[in-house]
């Protein structure tokens, strides 16, 4: 069916400024890319899955206007975290900034370089994951950004990581529009751990393909910069193999728009996976965790924990969907997403989904949405404990499941001072 | 220590008058116990001491050493020394029951300007005094309250109260849920702390509690007021007659 002129229009203006890089491999992939976005358009306020956020500002010809904010009041995220560092600024790698790219057991290649070069595991690899994850959903976002990304990394696992990689997005300039895309192979029996931290850009488009062999362990702890103006849309597609281990950690504070979404498919037996946000937000804050776990193969575990905390009109949307294939006998899938609301004004809007084909199955999601329990916020502070502390332990107790999905204790501390300060600054 | 003057409370939202001019001093040492019929107001009584919302206080005063109560947070009553030990004590999921502890301890330090519990000195002793309690390391680490026992949760509030080390400690109903042992463990923890500079006020239906904790002073309570005051015997004379004699005499 042939897009409606509107829509190709709108496409077009889209890309118009784009470079498109068609050189080798890639700009062959790239096409494809290219092609299954034409085919789908841009998204739409109307789409069934844009029903709770806008793309408008995702997908105008122009990144609105961002400031840059100054978060020197707080120590660098991770900085107490001995990593290997690769710096963007803006989306442009900064060569200064970052470490020497060698790391015992990993290979990494940016992919503004990888075009030319004969990469044979990321072939198999670049926008295939993201082609999976088309269906049954659309996310022709993740396409646009397959199409044209102008840089990211390749980074190939064959043992156990010395330490983890470190992607730093940089923000510096207040109209700036990064397009990255990473490739995460881990090989079997390999493992991990990609820190991801920064607004990145004005508006900055992101997609991480992973793909986690047999008896593979990867795991992700990301903080979304703490800009308030920014707007960023990411998608993570992993696909695992048999006993394999993937696991997922997001913080989000401010943000005027972020919309981050997980396309899992739990492809052999035994496979484990775990994807959890805390989002916090004060005011004008919009932020959208779209998740799809698959269950492909028998005995696998998946586990969603969403936890968002708003206030002053912020909104949170969860829409999160398990999918059990014919065959995925013994699958235990469990999905959970709340929000705490710290105020009337504040909007939580959740849209879970169970869709079973097999008959021997636990699934279990939950949805809730409350305020501060007014009882335990009296208890502590019949106790002395003041009531803004009070009300902040009982706010990371609430976001403390979310947090437990972080294995590293260090990784997990460093995310629990990061809330500790937001909700110090947003007492009032 | 603390001197209650015609105390008179209703209920916010339902505009229904709980206490209707209470009056009550303890002083400093002493150990007071109230007892009384159901809906009689007597938990209400703690609650409006300790702070709780949900009550509007029409007429009287409540006095501890001397400050104004009623005035006070929540969080400064209990840094001027008041303390009440919950009839249901509240489960916190995800806040460590050790955390909580030491935040209370060193918020009330801090309020008082002295210095705060460092986390060794504090590890300490707490382990010692949980260790009377028979509260052991796991009660500690588990979040607060959460998947404890009746019983463990009312000794959980005992060694707060231990940690705190508060002037005037209100119990309210501590003793329901208990068996017998756990009474005495909890009794133990409680007379423990009896000081001259300590003073208690024990709430309870039953006088079963009131042979571990031996009252100076026993009051009986009923349609928010105290109604008769006597010693120890009093409360024999309720376990043995019930409160139907004593307010028909009153009346």
């Amino acid at each position: 069916m042939a897009l409606p002129q509107a829509k190709q229009d709108a496409l077009a203006a889209r890309i118009a400024g784009l470079s498109f890089a068609s050189e080798g491999w890639l700009g062959a992939a790239r096409g494809e890319a290219l092609a299954r976005l034409s085919a789908m358009g841009l998204p739409a306020k109307r789409d069934e899955y844009w029903r709770y956020t806008d793309p408008s500002g995702l997908v105008a010809v122009d990144a609105p206007r961002a400031a840059v904010f100054d978060d020197s009041d707080e120590s660098p995220v991770f900085d107490g975290i001995d990593r290997l560092k690769i710096v963007f600024v803006d989306g442009v790698f900064d060569a200064g900034a970052s470490d020497d790219l060698r790391l015992a057991g990993v290979e990494i290649e940016r992919l503004a370089k990888a075009g030319g070069a004969d990469i044979h595991w990321a072939r198999d690899l670049y926008g295939v994951l993201e082609a999976r994850g088309q269906v049954p959903v659309q996310r022709p976002l993740a396409a646009l950004n397959s199409a044209f990304a102008t840089d990211g990394v390749l980074i190939r696992v064959t043992a156990k990581a010395a330490k983890p990689v470190s992607l730093i997005y940089v923000h510096k300039s207040e109209t700036s529009d990064a397009i990255l895309h990473h490739c995460v192979k881990v090989e079997s029996g390999a493992e991990i751990t990609i820190l991801e931290n920064g607004p990145a850009a004005a508006r900055f488009s992101k997609v991480l393909e992973v793909e986690v062999a047999e008896g593979a362990r990867f795991h992700h702890i990301r903080a979304q910069g703490r800009d308030h103006e920014r707007r960023a849309v990411t998608h993570v597609f992993a696909r695992l193999g048999a006993g394999a281990l993937f696991k997922s950690f997001t913080l989000t504070a401010n943000g005027v728009l972020t919309r981050n979404e997980a396309v899992i498919e739990l492809a052999g037996d035994e496979a484990v996976a775990h994807v959890a946000g805390a989002a916090v937000g004060d005011g004008n804050f919009h932020h959208d965790d779209t998740v799809f776990v698959t269950h492909a193969a028998e005995r696998c575990e998946s586990r969603q924990v969403f936890k968002k905390v708003l206030k002053n009109g912020a909104v949170g949307v969860f829409q999160g969907k398990i999918l059990v294939k014919p065959g995925a006998q013994k699958t235990d899938g469990y999905q959970i997403s709340q929000s705490l609301l710290l105020d009337e004004d504040s909007q939580f809007l959740a849209k879970p989904e169970l869709e079973i084909y097999a008959d021997d199955v636990k699934c279990s999601h939950g949805s809730t949405s409350g305020a501060i329990d007014e009882v335990a916020l009296f208890y502590l502070r019949s106790r002395g404990v003041p009531e803004r502390v009070a009300q902040s332990l009982l706010v990371l107790a609430f976001l403390a499941e979310a947090i437990a999905e972080i294995e590293d204790e260090a990784i997990a501390e460093d995310i629990r001072a990061r809330l500790e300060g937001w909700l110090h600054r947003h007492e009032h | 220590m603390l001197r209650i003057k015609n105390l008179a409370v209703k209920l916010e939202e339902e505009d229904k008058q709980i206490l209707r001019g209470v009056d009550l001093t303890i002083g400093a040492g002493e150990v007071h116990a109230i007892m009384g019929p159901n809906g009689s107001g007597k938990s209400t009584l703690s609650y409006v001491l300790a702070g709780r919302e949900g009550y509007e206080v029409t007429e009287g005063s409540a006095t501890l050493e001397g400050e104004e109560l009623l005035e006070m947070e929540p969080e400064e009553r209990a840094a001027a020394g008041l303390f009440l030990a919950f009839q249901y004590p509240v489960e916190i999921p995800g806040v460590g029951n050790m955390t909580f502890l030491r935040t209370a301890v060193n918020a009330q330090r801090k309020a008082r300007g002295e210095e705060e519990m460092s986390a060794g000195e504090f590890l300490k002793v707490v382990r010692e005094k949980a260790k009377k309690l028979k509260i052991d390391a796991d009660m500690l680490k588990r979040p607060v309250n959460v998947g404890f026992s009746g019983g463990e949760k009312k000794r959980n509030e005992i060694l707060q109260m231990a940690m705190l080390e508060p002037k005037m400690c209100i119990l309210d109903e501590t003793d329901s849920g208990l068996d017998v042992d756990a009474m005495k463990l909890v009794s133990d923890g409680v007379n423990a702390l009896r000081d001259e500079g300590r003073a208690f006020l024990v709430i309870t239906h039953y006088q079963r509690l009131l042979d571990h904790i031996k009252p100076d002073v026993v009051h009986i309570m009923a349609a928010g007021r105290i109604v008769k005051t006597g010693g120890p015997e009093l409360a024999l004379e309720v376990e043995h007659n019930g409160y139907a004699d004593i307010l028909a005499e009153v009346q």
